[in-house]
Order: structure tokens, then sequence, then C-alpha cells
């Protein structure tokens, strides 16, 4: 399986998402710098990492959803290529309008960092289906902005077409409807504010994250 | 006085001159130059000069700790401490203050203090994985405590969260002795392979010396000279001397440096942290022994018009000073310019050994560099002893009628009260190697070396009560406690950095402290042979004369050589035996239940045994490592009660204790007394590990059992988890969202 983890300045979770990656596939991904303006062909999923990517200056993922490389991005995920956006990711998705709504400062106006439970929604999405009889898990979120907003036509169309990926159990932003990630109407593209590269090993307290990145090993076509 | 005529510079008048230097400085630096100085080089003697640059007050003192040792690659003098930790790694940490920043400006400030503890790290060459930070702040009910704290906590995060560096632990206090002086000391931990360290001293003349990271503005000009002197009236109108700090080229600049320093151009390098361009060019060239030229129309700026004065006092956040091997600039230019980041060819190293400046054409600066490090004032101050305070007989008191009540008290008090409303805001996971931090039951923050099954443990610790009763046992103490809490997580402990927190220096009462509490410092460290390979002092903390409790902040580091092997204070079950390790004589002087429960600060602190503390350490952690004992807890703040509570709440089941010894039940409970820790176990292991200790001739004996839903003593005096939990947990977040407190002091 062909990986690539995006990186711009100011992501943090790109070694991360990389080592989540090559534990599961058995590669490396390929690392794009932003300034670059195309993706690797053939590629069977791109990731765009947590962190600060230009600061969050402006808003947060505003200035990545208009870098060089992100127009061959949003290209490769509108011809079906499967897209991971985590945490900042999700925030850089909603900005390039691939994935709808917004993600606003928390509703407690702190950052939150906390292990979180999760109900899996959508157990037959592409990023999910390895997780078999499994409905709940704990994945860890840190973030200042990922309380998910959109009109109620928008997220009654989501649930209907089983586009919200994950729930909170706890929800700790204040997102509507407890979303804590979805996908886009084709199930290509998912973005989700927990960190699932930070559950992967033992030692990370869980391994809950690893269904995120094993669902996708199953075959992408 | 020195005979030179004339005695000021154009433009200088005394009043100019003593506002930077004392008088004896001017004549010391008149005597120095034959000449009288101008403005800027002046200025550079002033922050060269500052207590914060020259450690003049207590650098008499500092030389009585032990700086080497086995593990030691490089100690004190760098920008952070070296420590060995196998297979050609090292750890690179240090500690350092942001206190009087974080008071005038509590988000910047603190925002700043972090950023410059990280740069110290990865200017060594090591890539930074791990903040800790150690806070106190002023009495609860204090009017700007609440707004100190959110800014504080604010900023750590803000800066912290965005570089992507985890911020694993740390310590919080909350104490009206630091109602005019907040404390924000926080400490950065490092890795590098042992090969790839750099270090600050240039190394040969004709080197071109390099500016990189943010622009020089006009931002935290004397930032180094108001951290040198006492608050009073209008201190808030310091709020400009304060820096404002960028995360996000924080990222990029270590990103960048990292980058270059695997390739083979940077010759030396060093951070321009406090005192900025000035401290680092000096340090850089008089580390060598050569001088530096540089000049200053090609630093970039941020501002226009600004003088040579303003830049080199300039503390603009987010730049670094490096000196290339020659013809490596090509390589420097290309990776700082892919990471957006300014860099310039500032100058060449010299063979002169003076630092020559110029601006527009004229030399503004020519100073020989020597006697800046030579000359630098050194006082020793006149100190005393505070007077010793008597013991406290465990006997004394009635002692509270409901012992489960008084330990809800103490569990729920300011110092023992849950701090997740603060770590909360803290990325600690990312970077996916933390193993323990804040919110896990262990003693120690645990952070895995990438790639491999071995581990730091990490912990910031200081009982500034114990320092204020007694300044040479509150120093031992302070040190053993941070040796203890590796330990207890089942780490080898090898080397602190300290920050030593203190008052005006020139009243020989808090001289008196200070020398205390480094004597003490240093008589654990050589007994538990635990140097310390990095510091710094912060002085003139105070306000209206009112100085703050002596702090020494220690942060240690330790190895865990497997992660396999360790410990913490959760998932203790059912049946659990918990023993008790190390000797108990109730000492409740200075102790959290005479403050909390009796509502008195009396006593002389607990008696710090190094030799006991290093026997029942060695034994714990060797307990630990065959696979015996795996919860663990020390017992420090609050005693054995409130160890137990800990391990409790973590493992969510109760514990009956049970004591028919020659103590009150609430001495044997509450007292402090240290070298001590809990172990839990099943009963077939418990009787092993106590076997073990017999032999070994450590105190032991079995504390209680585990079992039910509630903390008993004897049978009686319950105390409901559900209840203990509760109260614990709320306490701060029910003080940070109160309605606003009254403006009545």
């Amino acid at each position: 399986m062909k990986t690539a983890v995006i990186v711009f300045p100011g992501s943090n979770c790109d070694r991360d998402a990389a080592e989540a990656l090559r534990m599961v596939t058995g590669h490396a991904p390929a690392m794009i710098w932003h300034q670059e303006t195309s993706l690797p062909d053939g590629l069977d999923l791109a990731v765009i990492p947590g962190g600060f990517s230009y600061g969050d200056y402006l808003r947060s993922g505003a200035i990545a959803a208009r870098s060089p490389i992100t127009r061959d991005l949003v290209k490769r995920a509108e011809d079906g290529m499967p897209v991971l956006g985590v945490c900042n990711g999700f925030q850089i998705l909603i900005e390039t309008g691939l994935l709808p709504g917004a993600l606003m400062r928390n509703a407690g106006l702190l950052f939150v960092c906390e292990r979180t439970p999760l109900q899996i929604e959508n157990t037959n999405s592409r990023f999910t289906r390895s997780y078999g009889e499994t409905r709940e898990v704990t994945i860890p979120v840190a973030h200042h902005d990922g309380n998910y907003f959109a009109d109620n036509e928008t997220l009654d169309r989501l649930e209907g077409e089983g586009q919200v990926a994950f729930r909170y159990l706890n929800n700790p932003n204040g997102s509507i409807r407890d979303i804590a990630g979805i996908t886009n109407a084709k199930g290509n593209v998912l973005g989700m504010m927990p960190h699932p590269e930070r559950a992967v090993d033992p030692v990370h307290g869980g391994t809950d994250g690893l269904g995120v990145f094993e669902s996708l090993l199953g075959g992408t076509a | 006085m020195t005979d030179i005529s004339p005695r000021y510079a154009p433009g200088i008048t005394e009043e100019i001159a003593l506002e930077h230097v004392t008088a004896d400085e001017y004549e010391t630096i008149l005597r120095v130059l034959g000449r009288a100085p101008n403005m800027v080089e002046l200025g550079i003697f002033s922050v060269m000069w500052s207590e914060h640059c020259s450690y003049k007050s207590s650098r008499v003192h500092l030389k009585k700790f032990p700086v080497t040792g086995e593990r030691v690659v490089y100690g004190p003098g760098e920008n952070a401490g070296v420590i060995d930790i196998d297979d050609g790694d090292v750890a690179v940490f240090k500690m350092e203050s942001h206190n009087h920043p974080s008071y005038i400006e509590p988000y910047q400030g603190a925002a700043t203090g972090v950023g410059g503890i990280l740069r110290d790290v990865f200017t060594m060459g090591a890539r930074p994985v791990a903040l800790m930070n150690a806070l106190r702040f002023g009495a609860p009910d204090h009017p700007k405590t609440r707004q100190l704290v959110s800014g504080v906590v604010a900023g750590i995060g803000g800066y912290g969260n965005c570089v992507g560096v985890p911020t694993v632990g740390g310590e919080t206090n909350f104490d009206k002795g630091y109602n005019g002086n907040i404390l924000v000391n926080a400490m950065a931990v490092g890795l590098a392979k042992r090969e790839g360290i750099f270090t600050a001293a240039a190394k040969e003349a004709g080197f071109p010396v390099l500016y990189v990271g943010a622009k020089t503005g006009r931002d935290g000009i004397h930032g180094a000279t108001m951290a040198s002197a006492e608050f009073g009236e209008g201190s808030e109108e310091k709020r400009p001397t304060v820096q404002v700090g960028d995360p996000f080229t924080e990222k990029k600049l270590i990103e960048a440096c990292l980058e270059l320093m695997a390739e083979d151009a940077i010759s030396s390098i060093q951070d321009m942290g406090a005192a900025g361009l000035t401290s680092s060019s000096v340090e850089m060239a008089s580390r060598g022994g050569l001088g530096i030229e540089l000049d200053l129309d090609h630093v970039p700026q941020r501002e226009t018009g600004m003088t040579a004065y303003e830049m080199m006092l300039s503390e603009s956040q987010e730049r670094m000073l490096m000196i290339l091997k020659p013809g490596a600039e090509p390589i420097a230019e290309r990776i700082f310019r892919k990471w957006d980041l300014d860099v310039a060819t500032i100058g060449k190293t010299t063979d002169t050994g003076r630092m020559v400046l110029k601006h527009k054409g004229e030399t503004v600066c020519d100073l020989p560099l020597d006697p800046i490090g030579e000359e630098a004032p050194a006082y020793t101050r006149p100190w005393f002893e505070p007077e010793a305070r008597a013991s406290i007989d465990p006997r004394s008191m009635k002692g509270p009628e409901h012992l489960g009540e008084a330990l809800l008290t103490l569990m729920a008090s300011s110092d023992m009260a849950s701090k997740r409303w603060i770590w909360g805001q803290y990325d600690r996971h990312v970077m996916a190697d933390t193993i323990a931090s804040s919110e896990d039951p262990a003693d120690a923050a645990i952070v895995r070396v990438h790639g491999t099954n071995k581990a730091l443990a990490i912990t910031t610790d200081c009982t500034p009560r114990y320092c204020y009763a007694d300044p040479f046992e509150g120093g031992k103490q302070a040190v053993a406690e941070t040796w203890r809490n590796l330990t207890a997580v089942g780490a080898d402990p090898i080397a602190i950095t300290d920050c030593l927190n203190f008052g005006n220096p020139e009243r020989p009462e808090i001289m008196g402290q200070f020398v205390g509490c480094v004597e003490g410092m240093a008589e654990a460290c050589r007994a538990l042979s635990f140097p310390v390979v990095s510091g710094n002092v912060s002085l003139y903390n105070e306000t209206d004369g009112k100085a703050i409790p002596p702090t020494p902040a220690v942060g240690g580091v330790g190895l865990l050589p497997d992660l396999s092997k360790r410990a913490g204070f959760g998932g203790m079950k059912e049946g659990d035996v918990v023993l008790l390790v190390g000797e108990t004589r109730g000492e409740l002087g200075a102790s959290l239940y005479m403050r909390h429960v009796e509502e008195k600060e009396d006593g002389a602190p607990p008696h710090v045994d190094l030799a006991a503390e290093k026997r029942n350490g060695d034994f714990v952690r060797a307990e630990i490592r065959a696979g015996r004992a795996r919860v663990v807890h020390d017992i420090s703040d609050g005693g054995l009660a409130c160890a137990v509570a800990d391990m409790t709440m973590a493992s969510g089941i109760g514990v009956k204790l049970a004591y028919n010894g020659s103590l009150p039940a609430y001495a044997w409970m509450f007292g402090e007394d240290q070298a001590r820790y809990l172990i839990a176990a099943d009963a077939a292991t418990a009787e092993t590990i106590r076997q073990n200790a017999i032999t070994a001739n450590i105190p032991v004996s079995v504390a209680g059992i585990a079992g039910g839903r509630a903390i008993s003593i004897n049978g009686g005096h319950a105390l409901d988890l559900i209840r203990l939990k509760q109260a614990h947990e709320n306490w701060l977040p029910a003080l940070m969202t109160a309605e606003p407190a009254r403006a009545a002091e």
C-alpha cells in the first residue's frame, strides 16, 4: 500500500502519522512538502496530519487549504483517492470544501487534551470497517478549534447518508450532535478531530486508533 | 576614582550611567576601557553584568554543587546539561524561570518562557521531546490569582501545543507568599546522539557569523535588567519589556536548525535569549577566546530606524546566532529560505579578542571581551541563617475527630487538589512517545526514547514551606523528593537541573535562605550521586519589600532501561497488601496537615536522612526491576494517607488501613517523614517483598489491605471514594469558574 503524509510548516503530527502508517502497512509513507505541486502517482492514501499549519494564523486550516500541494490533493480526492485528515487535517479538509461544515473554537473556550470515548457510527466505511463488532473506542483529542457545526439540513444529510463516522460519547468541545468525524458523500475522505495515530501502540495506553489505518489496508478499490 | 577624563561620553550623564550599572561597576568600566563607554557599550555592560546574566550574587555559592558524574557529558556552562543514556544517545535538559515577565503579562511571559527553554535545548542539537513546568501562584482568593493562572496556563499551552512538544508534567502551588510575585519555571528535555551535540564556543577566526530566525524588533529591551530588580508601584508599566512569542516561527526554527545540523555546516551555535544579540555574540566569542565583528546594518529588522543600542538589547524571540564553517552559507540559506525564516550573514569571528560593532559605516562599539567576563562583579553578600524552628511532638495535638474528614480536607486543599484544569489544556501526547503524563498515575512523567524500548523519567519538585522553615533541610528535601519520584517509577535517577527562585539577595536573611538551600541541595546531590548539570537563578522575586518563600525548584531526569519494568500507582486490586517502606516517626512540622487541618504553619520540616533515602530507594527500584513491585507510590505532601488516596482514586478501589503502633493515628497517617514508599501487591508477592526488605534491613510494615469503596482506618473513619474524588477534582474548576472575587485584599 502506497501512502503519503502532507507536511505544512507548523504540522506537528506528521512523524506520528508516518509511524502509524509504517506500523500498519510495513512501508514508510512519502513525506510531501507543501510547496510540491503534485502527489506521487498511484497513491492509496494521503494523510493530512495534525498540528498548527501556518501557526493557525487567520483561521485554523485556512492558509493550508490554499497551499500549492492542496490543489492536487483536492483533485485526487475528487477522483476517489482516500484522504484522512486528523485534527488540523480535518480543519484543512473543511477549508478546502471537501467536507461540509465548520470547526469553531471549543465551547469551553479552552484547549482540550484528553482520551475521549467515541461511538463508531458507520462501521461500513472504508475507514472503520476493520473495527468489526466494536462500537466504542477511546482515542485522544488535543485541540482548541474542534467544535463542529453545520446547518440542520447538512446535518440531516450527513446522518442520513451514513457520513457521520464517529460521535463523542462525552462531548469535549460542544460539537453539534456530538460529531467527532465525518466522511464526504463518496466515502473516500474522512476528517476527524481525535488522533488515531496516538493510539496505535500498547504503551499509548490503548490501540483503538489502529482500526482507522487497518480498515484502509483491506483493499482500496 | 578612576582618573579618566571625560568621565562620560557625549550624550551620557551620571544619571544615565547609573541607570545601567552601579557606581562601582562604572568605575571598573572606565578602568578596563581607559575611556568613557558610549551608549551602546554601556548597554552591553548593563545587560552582561545584570544579575540575570552574570549571577553576581549567586556565583560563589553555585560552585558548591557537584557537577560531574559518570553519565554527565556537559554540565553547567553550556546552554543545557547533557547526560549519557546509553547506546550513543544523550538527553539534554534545562529549567529556567520567567517569573517577572509572567507577572506583568501572564500569557506572553509564560509563552516566551517555554520558547526560551526550548531554544536552549535544540541549540545543542537535540530534538525537544518533553516540556514540564513548575508554577507558584498567590493565595487562591487573591484578586489577581485567577487571571494569572488562566493567562499563564494559556500561554504555556498556546506555545507548547503549537510547537508540537508534549507538556508531560509539572507542579502547581498556591500560597499567599506569591501574591506579588508568581513563579513560572519551565523545563525542556531533548534527545540527541552524543556525536550530534553542538556547543556555543567559537572555534576559529574568520568564520562567518549567521543570524537566523525572526526579525529584530524593539520588544524586550532591558528584559534581563527588569528580571534583576524588585517590583513596586507601577510594575505593570513594565509591560513593554516583555517579549512577544511566536510558536509557529519557533517550530520552523527547530526544524530548520535540526535540518542544518544534519549537514556539515555549523561550527557553533547559540540562541538569542536574555540580552539577545549581546549575550549570544559575547558568549560565543569569549568562550572560544576569540573576537567578533558584526555589521548591524545586516541584522534583519522588523521596524525602521532602530539604533545599534536597541538592536543589541532587543529580546525579540525565536532568533539564533550561528558560526558557520566557511563556505557553508549557501546550505544554510537554502534551508532557512525553505522554512521562510530570515537568514543573514552579519559578521565574522576575529582573533582580536574584541567585540567590534559597525552601524551605518561607523564603529559604534569596540570592547575587549575578556574583562566583560573576568571583571564581572561577583559578590559575597552577607547572610545569616534563619532561627531554627522547634520540632513538633506528634503526640502534642488533640487530632481530628474524624480522620476520613481530615483526609478529605487535605485532598481537596489547594496543595493536593487535582490540577486537571491546568494540564487538561496541554497537549501531552504529541510525538506519540508519552508513556505517562500528568493524567497518569505515576510519580514521574515517562517519555519513550523514540524507536527504542527505553524511556526518560522526568519530574519537578520543591516544597517551599520546608525551605522557608529550614532552608538547608528544604534544599535537601527538594533533591531527595526528585530522586524518589524517579525511583518510584523504576528509573535510575541521573542528574538534575534547577531553578533557584528567591527574593532580594541584598537582604541578609534572603541571602541566608539562598545559601542554606544551595548547601542542602548540594549535600543531597552528593549523597545520591545526582549531579546538577544545568540551571538558572532568579532573584529579586519580591514586591514592596515582601519576598517569596524560598523556592529552589528541581527538575530531575532518570533512565528507564526497559519500559516493561516500570511502576505506577494505579491498578491496585481487591485483596492487595499495601506495604509501607521506610521509617515513620510522625513528622508533622511544616506539614500540609498542620497547614490545612490545624491551620498553623508551625514546626521544623521533616529531617531528610540521605542514607535511608538511598537505601530505601535502591531497594524499591530493585523490586520494580525484578517485576515484583508494579504499584508503587512515593510518600510526600500529606503523608501516607494522601498517597493512599491517590492510589485508591487511580485504582477505583478502597483501602482498609490498619495501625496499632505507638504514634497517634493522625501522626501516622499525615506525618511527612521522608524516604518512604507504598507498594501494593497480591499477598504472596507482598510477603516476598516484605521478607526481602527485612533481609536488607529496610523498615517495612503492612499499612493496609485494598478493598471496598472507601478509605478507612482501623475499621472506622471511612471516607467514601466518590466523595473523595469529587472534592479532589472540583476544587480548581470551582475556583476558575467562580464569580469574580471582590477587590478586597
